[in-house]
């Protein structure tokens, strides 16, 4: 689903003790492959790489070969070096844009299910707001006014996470405060801030970092649609999103230039989904509220 | 449930207002004069001013959103200055296109999601649901542009089975234009069939649990009648809200599919508005399609009260 509304997936497992433990292999394997694609993200620049903007326009869409390991593309351009460049910008873009929606989202949704009453009516009203928009139209939208770069893309995407947090911020919020520790504190005399900031909100982070794992998978998806329309990352740039755009051309003759990004984004997603999941699992408050 | 109606209906009017408005800036407050875009880059001073003066974008920004609600209001959305097609023309034109490709994705993916949903509760923990549970929790995982370059692949370029894009309307040859739609609705009811089993499979897996389950069973019915009856009915409610979600995303979440597939209808018209500029069209459309979005989800509000007196009741 290439939409950026984040859904709170509420499902009964049937066998919940097996399925924790079938979760557990599989949750250390989706780490593991964050951590590999993070690490060659970051190590970009040290590895022996080719150039992933250098053309060579007798070498196109060549085989794989032992200068180019996943052949290139149809500019001649090494497809690896593309391949992790365009990792670099997914998990930019996917990490620092639901930064924003945490940030904001979480701070409202904590004071929307903490003071209630007016404040709260306000922001849930104005999320719906935001939420009526087709959240890829507002995008497009907005990066085609903007400008197409890094920081704007970051923005607007960021942005409109800010519904999805703010509603898991104040449902988690809504039930924490009735709880016993939170009447205490009001009973000690604790100022609002003290109990929002010391009681409520490490509780509430919980549930809200399961949900930026989440927001991630949701980002980097978002970030590839937009890419793959060719109104993300502007080019020469490579994007996963862009990789997969321009090999869409040539699907008859070297589907593999569609493909091999393709793989690598449906794995980062499904992993961030999976880590998220199995927090969220964790964290989850009707499990823990006894 | 006259009171709930006009309740829903009173909160209906400021959120329609904040659409409006908030388009409105989107579209205003962004760089790119509306003048300039008309004029061209070789536009002199004095032309950009009197253009700005006829068409009142010198004038505040309140006085002009008054304006552009005041004219919306008497059914007037203004039109395209490149094509001068009115707004609503427009839209009326590729609707029809939209709306067969949503109806389309909405009734294959309940057709895969509900049986495999039922299939799953009935044998809840065993060897096919584990699989199932497994292969809807991937599939959330693949983004519409990813499946639609599979089957692409597969069904037009490796066994030439369809055509990759294009369109023919419905009334010009009917089959040609089903042959059209197949892949795009199929790509979107990939998207959306792992929610709806998810969903309704926790949901049935409750609803087994309950007492009349165990009278049914008891007094002998067969299983596939408890399951497609007796278990299926509870969860109505369920299917109707998430069809209702699904199809306000639709509206104007099939942007990607129609891109890809090249197909004539809302999301096209959109895209084309970005890359002109043609910001009377952006506009219009887009508040078109979030107002849409908005009653879509007050239509099925509504229905919820009707399927359950506790909510309209204030209770749930």
């Amino acid at each position: 689903m290439a939409t950026l509304d984040l859904v709170i997936q509420e499902d009964v497992t049937a066998t919940p003790v097996r399925s924790t433990r079938r979760l557990g292999r599989l949750f250390w394997a989706a780490l593991g492959w964050v951590i590999f694609v993070f690490a060659a993200a970051t190590l970009v620049d040290v590895l022996p790489l080719p150039s992933p903007t250098d053309m060579d326009m007798l070498e196109r869409r060549a085989p794989v070969s032992a200068l180019h390991w996943l052949g290139t593309d149809g500019f001649g351009r090494d497809e690896l070096a593309r391949l992790i460049h365009g990792a670099r910008i997914s998990l930019i873009v996917g990490l620092c844009a639901p930064i924003i929606g945490l940030t904001i989202g979480g701070a409202l949704g904590m004071l929307a299910g903490y003071f209630r009453g007016r404040f709260e009516s306000l922001v849930v009203g104005s999320m719906d707001v935001l939420l009526a928009f087709p959240p890829l139209i507002l995008a497009l939208a907005v990066t085609a006014y903007l400008g197409q770069s890094i920081p704007n893309l970051t923005f607007i995407l960021g942005v409109l996470g800010i519904p999805a947090f703010m509603r898991v911020a104040r449902a988690a919020t809504l039930t924490l405060a009735r709880r016993e520790f939170v009447v205490a504190a009001q009973a000690l005399g604790a100022s609002h801030a003290r109990i929002l900031l010391r009681e409520l909100l490490p509780n509430v982070m919980l549930p809200l970092l399961a949900f930026f794992l989440l927001g991630v998978a949701v980002t980097i998806v978002a970030e590839g649609a937009l890419s793959f329309l060719g109104l993300g990352v502007p080019p020469p740039i490579s994007s996963w999103g862009s990789m997969i755009g321009e090999g869409r051309e040539s699907l008859d003759v070297a589907p593999q230039l569609a493909f091999i990004p393709a793989i690598a984004m449906f794995l980062t997603v499904l992993s961030f989904n999976l880590v998220g999941d199995s927090l969220r699992a964790l964290t989850d408050p009707r499990q823990g509220a006894l | 449930m006259l009171g709930f109606v006009a309740r829903r209906l009173l909160y209906l009017v400021p959120v329609l207002l904040a659409v409006s408005l908030l388009t409105f800036l989107i579209a205003s407050l962004l760089p790119g004069d509306l003048a300039y875009v008309i004029l061209g880059d070789q536009a002199t001073p004095d032309k950009v001013a009197a253009l700005r003066h006829d068409m009142g974008l010198d004038q505040p920004l309140l006085i002009r959103f008054l304006g552009w609600l005041g004219h919306i209001l008497q059914g007037d959305f203004g039109r395209s200055f490149r094509t001068g097609q009115t707004v609503l023309r427009a839209v009326a034109e590729r609707l029809p296109v939209s709306f067969e490709l949503m109806i389309m994705a909405e009734l294959t993916a309940l057709l895969i999601g509900v049986p495999l949903a039922i299939i799953c509760a009935a044998r809840s923990g065993g060897a096919f649901d584990r699989f199932m549970t497994g292969s809807a929790f991937g599939m959330l995982s693949v983004p519409t542009f990813l499946s639609a370059i599979l089957l692409i692949y597969l069904f037009a370029v490796e066994l030439h089975w369809l055509p990759a894009t294009g369109y023919i309307p419905f009334t010009e040859d009917p089959i040609g234009n089903l042959r059209f739609m197949v892949l795009p609705a199929l790509t979107l009811a990939l998207a959306e069939w792992p929610g709806i089993m998810r969903v309704l499979r926790s949901d049935m897996i409750a609803t087994l649990q309950e007492d009349y389950i165990a009278l049914a069973k008891a007094k002998g019915l067969t299983p596939r009648r408890i399951l497609f009856v007796h278990a299926l009915k509870p969860s109505s409610l369920t299917l109707v809200t998430i069809t209702g979600i699904n199809i306000g995303r639709l509206i104007g979440g099939a942007l990607i599919v129609e891109t890809i597939f090249a197909l004539p209808g809302i999301g096209r018209l959109l895209i084309g508005a970005i890359y002109t500029r043609d910001l009377i069209i952006l506009q219009g459309v887009v508040l078109l399609v979030a107002s849409g979005f908005v009653i879509v989800n007050f239509i099925v509000d509504m229905l919820y009260a009707v399927l359950d007196p506790r909510i309209r009741h204030g209770h749930a």
